[in-house]
């Protein structure tokens, strides 16, 4: 069981994971049209780039954009969040060692005791902007069940992770579900919102490219959008 | 009843169609027909197959529902907050629905994604800038109005407004003859004042072109004059074509892509009979969205880009001052408190906040102007964008809107209100006769007028034959 879910489910869950993020990728970019859009992609490519360049910078910095700003406490959240999901799971010394193990690759790696509090930070934030979902009127109307599951399925690897490092001895049944738990999570990002992944990337290029191009940015001023 | 006689799926296309429904007082029988009118759910779901790519249908999947667009909307803030005003509800409980049941929906959904699309965003794409995701409500909401409008759910001014240009190529019935004789009218009227002021039609290799509203010649012909005056003191060589001067687009608020396509494509076509340098349109703000930056996609043009270069005139009068050409009196500058309202259409959606505060830097003494909060590419909508000042059926709705313009407005504490788009005008006027507020509110052409220097050849010779 427990080399079958180290072996063969990991490749496919890691395969389903890249393979899917990348025909998300493929599909958004071939079903773009300019026409229909109102945005020439393919022209200007200088300021296209610098738009979607610009975009993608300023919400990918914590306090980068207006909104953020507006919104301290949400931005703080949202920023916890995804460092505890992207940045530490890439970082974890356990993760580099079996990468190190395996294939002889290694990469500096987060002191133990930063792992731990970006880890419990990051639930704490997860929790957050679920409980906002509920207190908030203008969030409850929107919120779906698919937005709740996104969230479980999100958080679960960080929470029996982060149990797991913290029991002794090892192939506990903790450790076990991290395991399927992060495979969920990988099968799950190319399906779910959780694509996200990728077409956050897509989508804030397009309407940089939009707004960089069309909508004033040849007209100077340092706007973000 | 599939279809009703005032109600139905046909875009207008005849003068006697449209004498027809103009005839329906206010629209009541048409929307008593739109009752009972039937939605067409093969056709519905088959248009979105073929018209919803990638990045609608990504906006609406990965929408985070993190409600980070509410309050950006100022619809949902002048609204108490109401949770139905969310930007991210209202399109997903609209088009997301739709979509959802792959077009099965019904005649009451239908309405009430019409008073969705029309009453309840005003296309001013504000929460594009506050989302995370970059996904822009106010264009999904024009796609929405694209689709109801082809079910003939569409107010009952819109379909009116979009078969004037269907008919007319003006969203009134101006004809050409209408247009000619009224530049011919206004020429002369000048004359005494403005001794060899001509307003040239047809002047083929002009710097400029000049194209408005048809609301100027049918309504207020003075904007037409003023005009002229300020390219007359400007030395401009200029001209207006007798067809294809009409800039705005009431298709576009109705989601009528075709008569969008037919109106900009007659622009077009005069700027290619009469090669001017440049192209300049009147100060109108959703004329200038509608030629400039959404027409070139409309009429297929890959570079989205005009023919020649289309400039708003905001752009033409700062470059007026800042090269001289039209020079102001230092002593007749504003003098009263002032502010001036962004236009989302070519502020949030042509980048000119710094060159309108360019203007003002020139026409304001210095101390007098008071900037509204928030301000260039974060202000609010006037509250009759998209359509909705035109709109009976959704007064009451429009009505409440315009408070955040009015709160903004008193806020400042300015008298005068500077507006050179006509639709945020319009809205300004109706705020002050429905709240009383006691302010005035002004395009930039007459203000200029005012203070501008005429320079000594241009001045009317003095009747004793002495000058
Ligand atoms: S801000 Fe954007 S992602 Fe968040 S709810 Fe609104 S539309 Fe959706
Ligand atoms: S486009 Fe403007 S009016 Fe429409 S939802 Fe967005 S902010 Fe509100
Ligand atoms: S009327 Fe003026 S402020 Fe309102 S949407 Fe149109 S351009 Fe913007």
């Amino acid at each position: 069981m427990f080399a079958f879910l180290t072996g063969p489910m990991l490749w496919l869950s890691f395969a389903i994971f890249v393979i899917g993020c990348a025909w998300r990728v493929v599909k958004y970019v071939r079903g773009l049209d300019w026409q229909l859009d109102r945005v020439p992609y393919g022209y200007y490519r200088e300021l296209a780039v610098k738009g979607a360049l610009k975009s993608i910078f300023h919400w990918l910095t914590p306090y980068g954009s207006r909104s953020w700003r507006l919104k301290p406490l949400y931005t703080a959240a949202f920023f916890l969040l995804h460092v505890g999901l992207v940045i530490v799971p890439l970082f974890l010394f356990a993760h580099v060692m079996l990468v190190s193990e395996r294939f002889g690759l290694s990469w500096p790696t987060l002191p133990a005791g930063l792992a731990d509090a970006l880890t419990v930070l990051a639930m704490a934030a997860g929790v957050f902007i679920l409980l906002r979902r509920f207190a908030l009127p203008e969030v409850r109307i929107i919120t779906t069940a698919h937005d709740l599951w996104v969230m479980a399925i999100s958080l679960a690897p960080l929470l029996t992770g982060f149990v797991a490092a913290h029991q002794s001895g090892d192939h506990s049944g903790w450790l076990l579900a991290h395991i399927v738990t992060g495979e969920i999570w990988l099968i799950a990002i190319p399906f779910t919102k959780l694509s996200h992944v990728v077409l956050f990337f897509c989508s804030r290029a397009q309407i940089g490219v939009d707004f960089g191009v069309k909508r004033g940015g040849q007209r100077g001023r340092g706007i973000v959008w | 009843m599939p279809e009703g006689i005032y109600c139905n799926k046909q875009p207008i296309t005849t003068d006697e169609a449209l004498k027809a429904l103009l005839s329906d007082t206010r629209g009541k029988k048409y929307y008593e027909e739109m009752e009972s009118l039937e939605v067409d759910r093969e056709k519905l779901w088959s248009s979105i197959q073929k018209t919803m790519k990638s990045r609608m249908k990504t906006w609406l999947s990965v929408c985070a529902r993190c409600g980070l667009c509410a309050d950006s909307c100022f619809l949902y803030l002048v609204n108490d907050r109401n949770p139905e005003q969310v930007p991210s509800y209202k399109i997903h409980s609209t088009l997301g629905e739709i979509i959802k049941r792959k077009g099965d929906v019904d005649n009451a959904f239908m309405r009430h994604a019409m008073e969705v699309a029309w009453s309840q965003c005003t296309c001013c794409n504000r929460c594009a800038m506050y989302c995370p995701h970059g996904i822009d409500i106010g264009i999904m909401m024009g796609y929405l109005r694209g689709l109801l409008y082809s079910q003939g759910f569409v107010p009952w001014e819109l379909k009116i407004g979009a078969g004037m240009h269907r008919v007319y190529r003006a969203q009134m019935d101006v004809t050409t003859e209408d247009w000619t004789e009224t530049c011919d009218w206004m020429a002369e009227e000048q004359q005494d004042d403005w001794p060899g002021l001509e307003i040239p039609i047809d002047k083929e290799d002009a710097d400029i072109m000049y194209t408005c509203n048809a609301r100027e010649p049918k309504h207020y012909p003075e904007d037409l004059a003023e005009a002229a005056i300020l390219f007359h003191i400007a030395g401009e060589n200029w001209t207006v074509p007798s067809e294809g001067w009409e800039q705005t687009s009431l298709a576009m608020f109705a989601g009528d892509w075709e008569a969008c396509k037919l109106q900009v494509q007659n622009v077009y076509a005069a700027i290619e009979r009469l090669r001017p340098k440049r192209v300049i349109g009147t100060e109108c703000g959703h004329a200038h969205r509608a030629t400039v930056v959404e027409g070139p996609y409309w009429a297929g043009r890959p570079d989205g880009q005009p023919p020649r270069p289309y400039i708003h005139y905001v752009q033409w009068v700062a470059e007026a001052l800042r090269t001289g050409k039209l020079k102001i009196d230092p002593t007749k500058r504003i003098k009263v408190p002032v502010t001036y309202q962004d236009s989302c259409n070519y502020v949030r959606n042509w980048g000119l906040a710094e060159t309108a505060r360019e203007i003002l830097s020139y026409i304001v003494e210095p101390g007098y102007l008071r900037e509204m909060t928030p301000n260039k590419e974060h202000n609010y909508c006037c509250g009759g964008g998209g359509g909705f000042n035109g709109i009976g059926k959704f007064r009451p709705q429009r009505n409440k809107a315009l408070l955040t313009k009015r709160d903004q407005i008193l806020a400042t504490g300015a008298k005068l209100v500077i507006s050179p788009c006509h639709n945020c005008w319009d809205a300004i006027r109706d705020l002050e006769e429905e709240y009383r507020i006691g302010i005035d509110w002004s395009f930039l052409k007459p203000l200029l007028i005012k203070m501008v220097v005429v320079p000594e050849h241009l001045k009317p010779k003095d009747d004793d034959g002495d000058a």
